[in-house]
């Protein structure tokens, strides 16, 4: 093997606090070759981005102190002065980031900010700086580069930001790429196609690349070698194949058997628990299945044409230009105890339909039943005494508590609002149900910043119990946690629909996790419901082309099934606006199986490159 | 039947937080800055309450044979043109600007925040208010307050009403903008799935949350009331001259100043400390007060 680009050996990283000088990086040690790729793994906390800084150099030097080496081409970077250190930062080592839409200046045109990123680093004309943006766009694969080089970034969708972030960094052909989770807030065919794209460069350009994700999917794809990190320290680190075949520590099993795989679920009808490893002993918990609902003789929630459309309105009189149909005509039912998720990639409008149900977004038309009741239309009282039989979970376990605060008290606050508990009893009842989501009760004088995102979701769910609930609806309410915390919230979230007989509509982008938790699945594309069936059959037999093509871009957790998979043809999602006087089409929907709908062929499959 | 287990409702209540006395040699050293503020703000305070002990002279007698003297043990910041005692009147003088920095400031920042909060919930009065609090904005706050003690005629309240009116618009629209962003927030929207009421929502959510640029914005509007309040009277249309205030005792040494700087420059002195004490007490509550910095 040639010598490394990077070497870094006996990497130590301590950080100034209040206290003294406090270790967070403890014995990092690593290489990578040229065209090889180094994934770095771990949850939240466990010093994977602070590897990277540190390989940057961009902490601020008199707060953080370094031991070790990290050697880049025969050159210590621990020991370069700062401005040797900026020639290389950006020159030699790029780094792209996770938030392709923070990551552009808004106010000035991609071409510019490409132009100006060339000639930071090289010596060339204006002109031929432009030819070489227009070249890096093509690279990345952006259609019509030329003609979009006076575009803005809010002209561009998430995916093309971040290929133009990707052309960015390879302005000057670095020799190695820091990735820091660069497709974490892209849908799942995005980062399929950015995931392709990164490794199609690397081997063009001969980088060396060290890709820094949480999602063991994503490594399995891309990496040559893998590093697992916990809370500082390396747990082990070893060719991506040994890692998934053979884990030599008992946490990197507990965090692959916390891998949603897709299709592990073939053969069984019912949600099941995700079987957990204790990461310290090993030992595997139980990877059951949940007990069927109960029989219902109505479904407790029933969607009936729901479409919600938001005006666009333009000038000074507000001349309305166009209408978003977020949602067209949606209709479901959901049976206690019962999970229906709703899938799709963002834009799809399933957040929309949740949110609509719940009355944060006003519907244009349609009927929601509880319980066979109709929700919308009746007095306020009266929609305030149902709306408590429908709650909700927020995406982002961070914003969706009040930090001012006590977690005690918002949890108490549906129930006070409601009139059903005083503040004695309320206080009884919060301490039972931080105890039923897994939490202490005496946590409940704390503020939400003094909790982990996971801890934070259990408490957003005890929240949402309070009122005991018939229906909850989870919109992507474990996307944003890592990949075992995610495991113990979904298990919690199957243990309590047990145990209450919850339904849930669980809205999610995350065709593993929907696969492990659902009873049926609805496909939204567009704002419409393109497929909606019994989870087994949906996942097993796909009809709609967009079906297809979501399952087809998970990442599967298993390297040596790398590429195996099709190439996506590369899409972006259209926007579902129309002109003002839009008259959706009738659509009609064909069963193909007991309970599988499909919609009936229509323009957009041909769209979809469906065969 | 609930499907919640009980658990000790006493492990809770005994849970409830051993509120941590603050020692004042820890409170100094988490809070620098505050505790600088508070002793120098506390000191304006006392010079305001107590001015008739503290004074060592009648600040409104006259004495021709002691005119423009300096600084000396008799007058310790010396004398102005008209031989009354500078420090005496320094001290009195506090009394109008704490009463007109701490009035506006409270007049502005509590109407600022029932104009910002109605303009912020209501789409069709939003957009009258806000056109109205523009067209105040458009004028600069001391012409406006000129304007308005003119109509009004001189007296301590009617400075404090001018400078208010002319402070109510900044905070009504960061009011206003700062309610638009926290209406977004999921945790407002969980409360309204929760079925709280808008009114609770504000109380509960928005306000808590608003206040920390609020406060920031209240110091200023303090801090800058009693600038305008000297500037007024520096002028001749604010306090009226025979009340001593920092402002009209730096109007009768202007004249002077180059010959005579001490009538000038120890109601300056004094000004600026308290204006600094004002800003940094805010800056200080604010930090304070933010639950995620107290751990």
């Amino acid at each position: 093997m040639t010598s490394p680009i990077l070497s870094v050996q006996n990497l130590h990283t301590s950080f100034r606090t209040d206290d003294g000088w406090t270790e967070v990086l403890r014995d990092i040690s690593f290489d990578i070759s040229a065209r090889e790729t180094l994934a770095v793994v771990g949850e939240s906390g466990s010093g994977k981005s602070v590897t990277a800084l540190s390989v940057m150099g961009l902490h601020p030097r008199q707060s953080v102190r370094h031991s070790g080496r990290i050697e880049f081409l025969g050159r210590n970077l621990l020991e370069l002065p700062e401005d040797r250190m900026r020639a290389i930062r950006g020159n030699e080592i790029a780094m792209i980031f996770q938030e392709p839409m923070t990551s552009l200046n808004p106010v000035l045109p991609i071409g510019a900010q490409l132009v100006e990123a060339i000639r930071l680093h090289r010596d060339i004309s204006r002109d031929d700086a432009r030819r070489e943006a227009v070249q890096l766009l093509e690279k990345v694969r952006i259609p019509a580069a030329a003609s979009r080089l006076s575009d803005y970034p809010h002209n561009y969708s998430g995916g093309m930001r971040q290929r133009v972030m990707i052309a960015m960094a390879l302005a000057c052909q670095p020799r190695l790429l820091i990735a820091d989770e660069p497709t974490t807030a892209l849908d799942v065919t995005i980062q399929a196609q950015i995931i392709d794209l990164i490794k199609t460069l690397q081997d063009e350009e001969g980088m060396g690349v060290m890709f820094i994700t949480h999602d063991m999917g994503v490594v399995a794809e891309v990496a040559d070698r893998t590093l697992v990190m916990l809370r500082g320290d390396v747990v082990e680190c070893d060719r991506t194949t040994r890692v998934f075949r053979q884990p030599g520590s008992n946490y990197t099993r507990s965090l692959l058997a916390a891998v949603p795989r897709l299709g592990s679920m073939a053969g069984r009808p019912r949600p099941a628990y995700f079987p957990t490893i204790d990461p310290e002993t090993g030992q595997a918990g139980p990877d059951a299945q949940t007990a069927p609902p109960p029989a219902a003789p109505r479904p407790v929630l029933e969607v009936q044409n729901l479409s919600t459309r938001f005006d666009v309105r333009k000038g000074m009189l507000g001349r309305l230009v166009g209408r978003v149909h977020a949602v067209e005509n949606v209709s479901f039912s959901l049976n206690a105890g019962e999970t229906l998720s709703i899938v799709g990639e963002s834009g799809c409008g399933k957040s929309t339909t949740g949110r609509s149900i719940l009355g944060l977004a006003a519907p244009t038309r349609g009927r929601i039943l509880l319980d066979g009741a109709e929700l919308t239309g009746t007095s306020r009282a009266e929609m305030k005494r149902q709306r408590q039989n429908l709650q909700m979970i927020f995406q982002d376990p961070f914003a969706s508590l009040n930090p001012r605060i006590r977690i005690g008290e918002s949890i108490a606050e549906p129930m006070i609002v409601n009139g059903i508990a005083g503040r004695a009893e309320a206080r009884d009842r919060v301490a039972a149900l931080l105890a039923e989501v897994g939490l202490s009760p005496d946590m409940m004088n704390r503020f939400p910043h003094e909790f982990s995102g996971g801890q934070r979701q259990r408490i957003c769910i005890a929240r949402a119990l309070s009122v005991q609930p018939k229906v909850i609806v989870a919109d992507e309410a474990v996307s944003a946690l890592d990949v075992s915390v995610k495991a113990q919230v979904v298990n919690l979230m199957l243990r309590l629909q047990e145990r209450l007989g919850l339904a849930y509509l669980f809205i999610s982008h995350d065709m593993a996790v929907v696969e492990r938790v659902s009873h049926r699945v609805a496909v939204m594309f567009l704002g419409e419901i393109v497929e909606i069936g019994p989870r087994a059959a949906i996942f097993a037999n796909p009809q709609h082309p967009y079906t297809r093509r979501l399952l087809a871009a998970v990442p599967i957790p298993d390297p040596e099934r790398r590429g195996s998979k099709r190439r996506l043809p590369e899409l972006e999602i259209r926007s579902p606006l129309r002109p003002p006087g839009h008259i959706p089409p009738p659509r009609s929907y064909r069963e193909c199986a007991p309970g599988h709908l499909v919609m009936e062929p229509s323009e957009d499959w041909a769209l979809l490159g469906a065969a | 039947m609930t499907p919640m287990q009980k658990t000790g409702p006493d492990a809770a209540l005994s849970a409830a937080p051993a509120s941590k006395r603050l020692r004042p040699g820890r409170f100094l050293r988490r809070w620098p800055a505050l505790s600088l503020g508070l002793v120098l703000l506390a000191l304006a305070c006392v010079m305001a309450v107590f001015a008739p002990l503290l004074a060592t002279h009648d600040p409104q007698a006259l004495d021709a044979t002691q005119r423009l003297k300096p600084p000396s043990a008799e007058a310790w910041f010396g004398t102005d043109m008209m031989g009354r005692d500078v420090y005496s009147r320094v001290i009195y003088g506090a009394r109008v600007s704490l009463v007109v920095g701490f009035g506006v400031a409270v007049l502005a920042t509590a109407a600022g925040m029932a104009i910002g909060l109605v303009a912020g919930f209501s789409r069709l009065l939003d957009s009258i208010i806000m056109r109205i609090m523009d067209g105040l904005m458009a004028i600069p706050s001391i012409l406006l307050a000129i304007a308005f003690m003119a109509m009004l005629g001189s007296s301590v309240v009617n400075v404090i009403v001018a400078v208010t009116i002319s402070e109510i618009p900044r905070v009504a629209r960061l009011v206003r903008s700062t309610v638009l962003s926290l209406r977004e927030q999921t945790y407002v929207e969980a409360a309204i799935t929760s079925g709280a009421s808008t009114l609770r929502i504000i109380w509960r959510h928005i306000l808590p949350n608003a206040m920390p640029p609020v406060l920031v914005q209240a110091t200023y509007i303090c801090a800058s009331a009693m600038v305008i309040e000297a500037i007024l009277s520096f002028i001749g249309a604010g306090t009226p001259p025979d009340i001593p205030s920092w402002g009209n005792i730096m109007t009768e040494g202007r004249a002077l100043w180059q010959v005579k700087p001490h009538i000038v420059a120890f109601p300056a002195v004094v000004l600026s400390l308290t204006v600094l004490a004002v800003n940094l007490v805010g800056d200080g509550l604010r930090d304070m007060l933010d639950p995620r910095r107290k751990s």
